[in-house]
């Protein structure tokens, strides 16, 4: 009887743990969206979207970092994607379970896995060092790089999911096999791949580390990708390490848009999987 | 059966890309000439009489890698028949089909050897284009496998493969198509919606006009209702009945009723080997094999 | 052979006979197109490691073995060593990985045995909503609202009490500065808890019914399912998810760069400020004068990219095993 009792026992303690790490995870979560609620609401006004980065002291918006985040992310997606899709095609449509498409597979986890950091001191030496400065380009390039993994792995495991008898129902047709893929295939899974897209453009809209060393940042309002390129992230991290307290506060609400814009994705992207289904 | 079922070990899967490099030669290209022709004038129309052999099987092997799962078949098929394939599952009875139109060809691996002449041409000839013999030769799946478009399109999709129509002579085709498979009057007001929102039943019937619409010569169904409620399949079998007049139809079933009602001839297969072949009647009342009649009479499988 | 050209073609024909052709064509550039952007996979992770290679070729000329077990790091005299950064990187990731394993499998276990069917996918995507919220945001928040508190309340306690001890006590002694090498631990833990429990969670999924509704049936609590029947049927799994993590943990940048204090000196508390690889690259890099320092950084970050790919490879070994056995039982 003793023994049954301290199962039970054990057992409650260990399920009302399971419970308190589960609480704890979500505490974390609710504790760092209400700070950014409460630290960036008060400092979003017009302002923010209609004017550059200010000198400290001065007012001033994040006008020239959102549209120049707003350029790195769509080049970095509008790079890296079609490379990305182009090869989890290979992978699935035509390597299938060869040696190249199972090292290809083992290699893009190598590049997913990669830390960003170290992308940005790769795109430094391979572009910035080689044209001499900073460039939007060579952020776009970086960020791309990121992009291309994840693309990639979902990508695959969409085309994956497309059931066998649908490839084969269109070549029994005697449709070549470039119309089966882009006439059946992309089409039954372009849910799914958008959805990778979607988490990919989340991903990098957040990513800092390899911004530093490439597109670095712009006081001014550009547009130019040929040259340094202000952004959130790089504004949001030398805002906030700087002692002026209303840089300080541009950071937050920086923090406060570009988080509310990446779970915003997120859910879009959720949405938009389950809707496959 | 996988997709990726089988191995290609160390080597690039681009072989079956590769075969379509070939040499043309002039029996290609007078079967190829034959099937426009029928295109043009409705197929159907090239040839008549009573037994006319359409698909001639000569020692035909096929292997999944190492595994050989049809032991050297031979088979005379009629034009403008209805043949049943029956037997216990894994026989090679859905193998045997998917030669005739070398949709395995999709899997490296997979490989067949021995002949099978389609009006007198091999069509297991490296040098056969791989998709014009899919165009002659349509099949239908067990389960329905609308494309993810709208009905008219999917229909559209195969004819646009190989023939430039107009607006208007592509309007007909799909009417043509739809009303061969008796779908026309559920969809024709609904042309524009999506083929993966009709009914199971319907789905399937959406597949034949599918296929109807390319004009093939041979109709290949592998076990076309197996997938369906008792109505949908009484729909399909009533159209096989329909279609045989102006296809050959091979259809594989397990369903025994099934090859009685609907087909003119049966081979019953067993263990990767054809047991016998005749015409259906002899088949369920004579058979001539043991294995033939303990399989009819429910003794095994 | 005779050639097709001899037969006479109807219009038809030459139709038919220009789509196969065409057909054909791009079925091979087709096909060759995915497998060249497949190259390009493979081409991108040689290029980055041949490219760390030549960056880094003058500080291994330089310093050789001896860079990896180096403390100096002095860019006046150009002398450049990666033990602090090295020690600081595997340190903040250990304590990342002791907090985040336990708190990821009472989540996993959570979601796949406890909660209510309706309350599985609301939890699971707030999970992974915090792995979706960039890292620069955990950053500015351990610095801005964690540190403060941190030193306020718990710091003192734990340098009280714990600093006291024998042996373990120097770990947690010195002033309460907030930021510092053991909050850098925590916030990485948080931040890799959504990877190593969506991990957790896949595998714990696998474990087939009948295996734990037999256990069930032999009177087993919930906790004995759990410590008898699923863990030891995905450990090999779960081992895998953790290794995923710790990549993660490791390569980890702007979080860090926040909240460690970035300090090149080695200190036996963890409540002093350190460095990581990461947070050395992002704060020294641009600023790098001379051919030798940018080398020893980009040494660095050639480590940090070897240390992240043999943990990726070990994971990956893992979870092949756990789908290999998966592979046998069915």
């Amino acid at each position: 009887m003793s023994l049954y009792v301290r199962r039970r026992i054990v057992n409650a303690v260990g399920l009302a743990l399971s419970i308190f790490a589960t609480a704890f995870g979500l505490f974390w979560l609710g504790w760092l969206l209400w700070t950014l609620v409460a630290q960036g609401l008060p400092w979003i006004d017009l302002s923010v979207f209609s004017q550059p980065t200010p000198p400290p002291g001065d007012v001033g918006g994040l006008s020239n970092a959102i549209i120049g985040s707003l350029l790195l992310t769509g080049s970095g997606i509008v790079i890296g994607a079609p490379i990305g899709v182009l090869a989890a095609t290979y992978l699935s449509e035509f390597g299938r379970k060869t040696h190249l498409a199972s090292v290809v597979r083992f290699v893009n986890d190598i590049l997913l896995s990669a830390p960003s950091i170290v992308i940005g001191v790769f795109i430094y030496e391979l572009i910035v060092l080689r044209t001499g400065h900073f460039s939007g380009w060579a952020g776009g390039m970086a960020l791309a790089l990121i992009v291309i993994p994840i693309v990639v792995r979902t990508t695959e495991d969409m085309l994956c999911l497309v059931p066998v008898s649908l490839r084969e129902a269109a070549a029994a047709l005697g449709a070549p096999r470039w119309r089966v893929i882009f006439a059946v295939v992309y089409r039954a899974s372009r849910a799914g791949i958008l959805t990778g897209m979607l988490l990919a453009v989340a991903r990098i809209s957040g990513e800092t580390a390899p911004l530093l060393f490439t597109a670095l940042n712009n006081q001014f309002w550009s547009l130019d990708m040929g040259g340094a390129l202000a952004n959130l992230p790089v504004v949001i991290f030398q805002f906030a390490m700087s002692p002026y307290e209303d840089w300080q506060h541009l950071a937050w609400a920086g923090a406060l848009l570009i988080t509310a814009g990446i779970l915003a994705l997120n859910i879009i992207a959720r949405v938009l999987g389950r809707a496959r289904k | 059966m996988a997709y990726d079922g089988s191995s290609a070990r160390g080597r690039i899967d681009l072989r079956p890309l590769g075969s379509y490099k070939r040499e043309q030669t002039v029996e290609d290209a007078r079967a190829r000439q034959s099937w426009t022709a029928g295109v043009e004038q409705g197929a159907g129309q090239a040839a008549k009489g009573s037994a006319v052999t359409c698909i001639e099987v000569r020692d035909l092997s096929f292997f999944y890698g190492r595994y050989q799962a049809l032991q050297a078949i031979n088979l005379e098929l009629q034009a403008r028949r209805v043949t049943a394939f029956i037997g216990p599952s894994g026989c090679g009875k859905s193998t045997l089909l998917r030669t005739f139109n070398r949709i395995y060809e999709l899997y490296p691996g997979q490989y067949a050897t021995g002949e099978i002449l389609i009006d007198g041409s091999n069509i297991l000839d490296k040098r056969q284009d791989l998709n014009l013999l899919r165009a002659r030769v349509g099949m239908v799946f067990q389960k329905p496998t609308p494309f993810p478009m709208s009905i008219y399109d999917n229909i559209a999709f195969g004819v646009k493969l190989y023939q430039r129509l107009s607006r208007y002579d592509m309007d007909e085709r799909v009417e043509w198509a739809l009303r061969k498979a008796a779908l026309w009057d559920e969809v024709k007001d609904k042309l524009k919606q999506s083929g993966t929102l009709l009914s199971g039943g319907q789905q399937q019937r959406l597949c034949l006009a599918r296929a109807v619409a390319v004009k093939p010569e041979i109709l290949l169904l592998d076990e076309p209702a197996s997938a369906l409620d008792p109505i949908s399949t009484l729909k399909i079998e009533e159209l096989i009945e329909e279609l045989k007049g102006e296809y050959t139809i091979i259809i594989v079933t397990h369903n025994m009723q099934q090859a009685a009602r609907v087909s003119d001839y049966t081979a019953f297969m067993y263990l990767g080997k054809l047991v016998e072949f005749a015409d259906t009647d002899t088949i369920f009342t004579r058979p001539r094999e043991k294995e033939t009649e303990d399989y009819i009479t429910g003794r095994y499988g | 052979m005779e050639q097709v050209a001899s037969i006479p073609a109807t219009a038809a024909e030459r139709i038919l006979q220009r789509r196969l052709r065409r057909g054909h064509l791009a079925d091979r550039l087709f096909a060759y197109t995915t497998m060249l952007f497949a190259g390009v996979v493979l081409f991108l992770v040689l290029a980055i490691s041949v490219a760390l290679l030549v960056g880094a070729w003058p500080a291994i000329r330089q310093f050789g073995f001896g860079f990896l077990t180096s403390a100096e790091w002095n860019p006046v005299t150009d002398n450049y060593g990666a033990v602090v950064p090295l020690v600081g990187t595997l340190v903040t990731s250990a304590i990342a990985m002791i907090i985040a394993v336990p708190v990821s499998f009472g989540i996993a276990v959570f979601i796949t045995e406890l909660a209510p069917r309706w309350l599985r996918r609301p939890i699971g995507t707030a999970v992974e909503l915090l792995a979706a919220i960039p890292s620069i945001i955990y950053g500015m928040w351990g610095l801005f609202v964690f540190a403060p508190l941190f030193a306020e309340y718990l710091q003192p306690w734990v340098i009280e009490h714990i600093g006291r001890l024998p042996l373990i006590g120097a770990l947690f002694s010195g002033p309460p500065l907030g930021i510092g090498v053991f909050t850098a631990g925590i916030i990485l833990a948080v931040m890799v808890i959504p990877f190593v429990t969506a991990v957790m969670r896949d595998v714990f999924e696998l474990v087939p019914a009948v295996l734990k509704e037999s256990a069930y049936g032999l009177g087993a609590t919930t906790w004995e399912v759990l410590r008898h029947v699923v863990l030891p049927y995905t450990k090999v799994g779960v081992a895998g998810g953790i290794m995923l993590g710790l990549g993660r943990a490791l390569g980890e940048t702007m979080a860090v760069t926040f909240v460690i204090g970035n300090a090149h000196q080695f200190n036996s508390s963890l409540f002093m400020p350190g460095n990581t690889i990461s947070s050395t690259l992002a704060n020294e890099f641009t600023e790098a004068t001379g051919e030798l320092y940018t080398a020893a950084l980009i040494e660095l970050g050639l480590v940090l990219f070897f240390i992240t790919f043999l943990v990726l490879a070990l994971a990956k070994l893992l979870l092949l095993r756990l789908t290999a056995r998966e592979g046998e039982r069915t």
